[in-house]
């Protein structure tokens, strides 16, 4: 009985699935899905290669330091960094004066019980990057953890910096409704191609580095990459040590786990 | 279970027989996983995954604790508070992460687990009640899984809670006051979360009690074993411990190798980008799909993209998929072949790879955008998964012509078994 | 695995016993092993519950004295923690100097209480040390106990204007937490 039933339940739900996959066949062969310029003109990131790649990978301090700076310098006027504190900033090689002065550059929201005003003052360590009011098109993103919500990560964030670029004639010529509206800019590595960002890299020097390394807008690029692969994964040098380890000691024992095995089978046929 | 062979629990010394008199604890794990309880010597590796499927359960309890103990369920606060773990918590980025992989290590574990069941035949009488448990088990930990989705309030646990639950508002008449009951509100809100919250700290403790009910149901007819042959003698078994105990653990190493080289070296393959946006109620994300372990079943929710007759697609694919994981219960009264193990089932095992590689391929498809050509495979796909559990197994056990039995698993094994002679049954090649 | 045809026979060969011996060891050790692994796994379980970063960081207080006048407090708070700042007035510290040290419970002098030159200020805790509760007193309405220091509702300890045990059960005196006078009217705690 259970198998009759079963016979016919299998059939509705096989029926119903080839009612929807012919209906879907039909209208795929009569009405193709039509190609769209964000198919055709989309580009996977561009290779980047960082320090901390890698299972033995630790962050190039220096990297990130000026990857830092182009964030200050560049970044900071439209996104955010909200889940980073001043403190934290010691882990890439600041020391606590140098932690402090970076906090006293900022100005953080704080509520003044007595008066119930909110005022701005100047950042402490122990204050979090203060949010970034942004009147202009489009929604800035937070950064701190860009590079872990976005396929592609750091590579992702340094093709879309590099990538800004004049339409193609050959998109325009097959997409001419995909022309970009005014106010957006065309960038191959975005999504739907057309970003509100404008170009935030603009010229070589537009930074200048302390440590005197030449600030070509590739460099900032793959410096700011560097500092955003911290900001997501501050513990990433602790992560790829303690996993050394553990993977390390687990294989020993396994190899311990396996030979002891062999001992305890030893007279048992199996 | 009682194999008249067992060895019996002795206690020497003075306090182990008071406490035997006073509480037989020690007397019950020695007969559950202890030297007391006689296993079939002939187990292969694919029976290592109940074990590491309860190391799994224990992970997720001890990091689960321990992580809730920083969390705030508080649309607020909660993806930060995720952060903070991953950040200021000592540690925290290791538990949190050893969490999250530990979902995805549980349930490839259980999936190999249910697979092998499906293999050798494991849900046949007399061992129909296990599986059936297990099956309970399963759904237990799905719903378990998906509300631990929802509380790091990214954008895909925002969206996944409104799309899965949104699953109930198909349900004819009652669906849409169902779904409002179930969220607590119009859209996920504080009170979706918290409830979320309570209930999956909840429900890993009730499947700890089922896994209970699970091993005490085994231990009525005992263990199965590859050649599905049940156990006739002494010779056939082993103890448990010292034999599984040594093996099991062997297991053990090697799935933590794997595990840790997941959790340390790319604790966020298995995971989606979009997750680490915080939840946006304003903006659904481009494609969203589960975790890797739904999309299967999300596959063949998607599957029905036409209304049938009177019923409409939506709840087409809600039954379907609920269906889907609710067939399994019905396998011991579907599949009516008397041989269990697919080593000695020609037939049976042609179609377990075939099922093996459209549920592979009903994944692929649950993790694609919804666009064809994913969407018409998937068709194709699903109209198997069906027809395989609910026409070809009762078709197939009643045409296929096994292959000869072993007399025992001591001749499957030595090749030679003196009590068959004995039993004057004839050897096999 | 095995492949002799000896089935679940013992080894009887005198050989053997070196290699019983080999067997016994690497099973102490895979044992030892998962012991040894058990242990490391326990170390994250419980550093987890000490205090986090932003925990630590915030472990440092800056109070401004600016305005407070002599025979006036303010609270601060320091690790979450209520930090009474109170201004001594001449009478004050006379009295808590007139305290012979010897009949003190916990015997200090209000000299070693406070920073050198800087008498008049008492930075401590408002803590009381018998089982942490918020004496009362650093506002000069409220009850400051027979000595006129603080006075702890709950249990009754008294202390006086040296913030020292007096009476009550209470066994220390108000702590004084490390602090350094960065300018005349500010201080850094911590």
């Amino acid at each position: 009985m259970v198998r009759i039933i079963a016979f016919f339940a299998g059939l509705f739900f096989a029926l119903a699935l080839l009612w929807s996959f012919g209906k879907g066949l039909v209208s795929y062969v009569t009405s193709p899905p039509a190609a769209t310029a964000e198919h055709a003109f989309h580009l996977a990131p561009r290779p980047l290669h960082l320090a901390s790649d890698g299972p033995f990978g630790k962050f190039d301090m220096q990297q990130v330091q000026r990857g830092f700076q182009v964030y200050k310098e560049v970044c900071s006027n439209c996104h955010a960094l909200h889940e980073v504190a001043f403190r934290d900033l010691k882990a890439i090689g600041y020391n606590d004066d140098e932690v402090k002065a970076i906090a006293a550059g900022f100005k953080v929201p704080h509520y003044d019980a007595r008066t119930g005003e909110v005022k701005t003052v100047n950042g402490l360590p122990t204050d979090h990057f203060p949010p970034v009011v942004y009147g202009g098109q489009g929604s800035p993103p937070d950064l701190s953890l860009i590079t872990k919500a976005r396929h592609g990560g750091a590579a992702y964030v340094y093709s879309l910096l590099t990538g800004f670029q004049k339409q193609p004639a050959a998109l325009l010529a097959h997409f001419p409704e995909a022309k970009t509206p005014d106010g957006l800019y065309y960038n191959p590595y975005f999504a739907n191609l057309n970003i509100a960002m404008p170009p935030p890299l603009t010229a070589d020097g537009q930074v200048s580095y302390k440590d005197n390394t030449p600030a070509t807008v590739d460099q900032m690029a793959q410096d700011v990459a560097a500092f955003l692969v911290w900001t997501a994964e501050p513990k990433l040098e602790n992560r790829h040590q303690a996993g050394f380890a553990t993977v390390g000691f687990l294989i020993f024992a396994t190899v311990l786990a396996y030979m002891a095995y062999r001992n305890v089978w030893a007279d048992k046929k199996h | 279970m009682s194999f008249p062979w067992a060895n019996h629990y002795k206690p020497s010394h003075p306090f182990m027989v008071y406490l035997d008199e006073k509480l037989p604890l020690p007397r019950f794990v020695y007969n559950a996983i202890g030297a007391g309880y006689p296993v079939p010597r002939n187990l292969n590796y694919m029976w290592n995954f109940g074990v590491l499927a309860g190391f799994c359960l224990l992970l997720q309890i001890v990091t689960g604790v321990v992580l809730a103990m920083h969390y705030a369920a508080n649309s607020g606060i909660a993806f930060d508070s995720v952060e903070h773990i991953m950040r200021d918590v000592n540690y925290g980025w290791l538990l949190r992460y050893a969490h999250a992989n530990g979902a995805s290590a549980f349930f490839a574990v259980v999936y190999i687990h249910i697979f092998r069941g499906f293999f050798y035949g494991s849900y046949k009488p007399p061992r129909e009640m296990i599986w059936l448990l297990g099956v309970a088990i399963f759904l237990l930990m799905m719903a378990t899984a998906f509300m631990g989705y929802v509380l790091p309030w990214g954008q895909m646990s925002y969206w996944g809670a409104q799309v899965i639950t949104g699953l109930f508002s198909a349900i004819p008449i009652v669906g849409n006051g169902l779904h409002t009951w179930l969220l607590g509100g119009f859209a996920p809100v504080d009170a979706t979360l918290n409830r979320f919250y309570a209930l999956h700290f909840l429900l890993p403790f009730v499947i700890l009690g089922m896994i209970i009910l699970h091993i005490w149901s085994l231990h009525i007819p005992g263990s199965s074993n590859p050649t599905g042959v049940e156990v006739k003698s002494e010779s056939d078994t082993v103890p448990f411990h010292p034999y599984y105990t040594a093996k099991d653990g062997f297991g053990l190493g090697c799935f933590l190798v794997v595990y840790c080289l997941m959790m340390f070296y790319a604790p966020n393959a298995l995971g989606h980008p979009d997750n680490y946006i915080p939840a946006n109620p304003m903006q659904t994300p481009a494609h969203i799909v589960p975790e890797w372990y739904f999309w299967p079943f999300y596959a063949i929710l998607r599957a029905f993209t036409q209304d049938f007759f009177m019923i409409p697609a939506k709840l087409m694919g809600v039954l379907a998929m609920f269906s889907s994981i609710l067939v399994w219960f019905f396998l011991p009264w579907l599949d009516r072949s008397p041989v269990r193990s697919g080593h000695y089932r020609p037939l049976h095992r042609k179609f377990f790879w075939v099922l093996v590689a459209d549920v592979v391929l009903l994944g692929w498809c649950g993790g694609s955008p919804a666009e064809e050509p994913y969407v018409m495979i998937s068709q194709l796909a699903a109209v198997y998964y069906f027809v395989h559990f609910l026409i070809v197994l009762p078709i197939v056990s009643s045409i296929e012509k096994p292959e000869p039995l072993p007399f025992s698993i001591t001749e499957s094994v030595l090749g030679k078994d003196d009590q068959a002679a004995l039993a004057g049954a004839p050897a096999s090649a | 695995m095995a492949d002799d045809a000896v089935i679940d026979a013992p080894p009887h060969d005198a050989d053997e016993i070196g290699g019983a011996r080999r067997r016994d060891f690497i099973n102490v050790a895979a044992v030892s092993a998962a012991g040894v692994g058990a242990l490391a796994v326990l170390l994250p379980l419980i550093s987890q519950m000490s205090p986090s970063a932003d925990v630590l960081a915030d472990s440092t207080t800056e109070v401004d004295l600016s305005g407070i006048q002599a025979g006036q407090g303010i609270v601060a708070v320091y690790r979450s923690q209520p930090l009474f700042v109170r201004r001594l007035m001449p009478r004050e510290i006379a009295e808590a100097e007139a305290v012979p040290i010897s009949t003190l419970r916990d015997p200090e002098t209000l000299e070693q209480r406070t920073k050198s030159g800087k008498t008049e200020w008492l930075i401590t805790m408002g803590v009381c040390t018998h089982l942490g509760c918020v004496p009362q007193g650093i506002v000069s309405t409220q009850n400051r106990g027979e000595f006129g220091g603080y006075f702890c509702p709950c249990h009754g300890s008294q202390y006086d204007t040296a913030a020292r045990i007096r009476k009550g059960p209470a066994p220390k005196n108000l702590v004084v937490p490390d602090y350094v006078f960065k300018t005349d009217t500010a201080i850094k705690v911590g």
